[in-house]
């Protein structure tokens, strides 16, 4: 299954792009992406366990799948306000 | 009214856009770009979002807000994009029956906002240096670029 992840402030900037197109064998997990991304974008380590996985625009933790047609994004911690 | 916006804020609109009769109450926070952060001289910043997924939290935001107090009427703008020392960043205007409840909805609805809408700030330094804030996660150029161990 191909896996579009869009990429936000700090993680955008250290992988020098906005978005990192996965290929991942079904079924697809939360927790596959953040391993895919680690190996894909080594650039992304140093944030690792910080990252958080939005899908469609929830907050999604490891355990959750995707569907074929869902908008992942990946960021670090948000600082608005 | 929720916006995001790269455009100035008008802070009175938002209020005026808040008030009704049946308020005893109009609470306004807003939040302004700081000089000063650990002793570093902040000149501007630089915020982004992820706006589909931003404009979605605010919704439920307001919405958990409404469901715990009696608010007649609310309103977010965030502004985006590059902001000079002194501007104003973010604007939360809330009016309620009285004014108890006016003030903890509208210190709700920044306390959460800061926590889960998708939106960062990016420091401009006076030194010239940039960087992103990112709660949690040392994000100075030495750490981003060297220090791996936060991936244990």
């Amino acid at each position: 299954m191909k896996v579009a992840v869009q990429l936000f402030a700090h993680a955008r900037d250290l992988a020098g792009r906005e978005q990192v197109d996965l290929e991942l064998a079904e079924p697809v997990s939360v927790g596959d992406v953040r391993s895919a991304l680690a190996v894909h974008v080594p650039q992304l380590v140093p944030l690792a366990d910080g990252l958080l996985i939005a899908v469609g625009t929830n907050y999604a933790d490891d355990a959750v799948k995707l569907d074929a047609n869902d908008t992942i994004a990946c960021f670090p911690p948000v600082s608005g306000g | 009214m929720i916006q995001l916006t790269h455009d100035p804020i008008d802070t009175h609109q938002l209020t005026e856009s808040v008030r009704d009769h049946a308020a005893g109450a109009v609470v306004l926070f807003l939040g302004t770009v700081r000089e000063l952060t650990d002793g570093r001289r902040t000149l501007a910043l630089d915020y982004e979002s992820y706006p589909e997924m931003a404009t979605a939290k605010l919704e439920e935001l307001v919405e958990n807000a409404r469901s715990q107090w009696p608010i007649t009427a609310c309103g977010i703008v965030h502004r985006l994009g590059h902001i000079e020392l002194g501007d104003v960043s973010v604007a939360v205007a809330v009016s309620c029956p009285h004014r108890v409840e006016a003030f903890e909805a509208g210190r709700f609805l920044i306390d959460t906002l800061k926590e889960v809408v998708p939106i960062w700030k990016k420091e401009n330094f006076e030194d010239g240096t940039t960087e992103w804030v990112h709660p949690g996660l040392d994000t100075s150029s030495d750490a981003a670029s060297t220090d791996t161990s936060l991936s244990s």
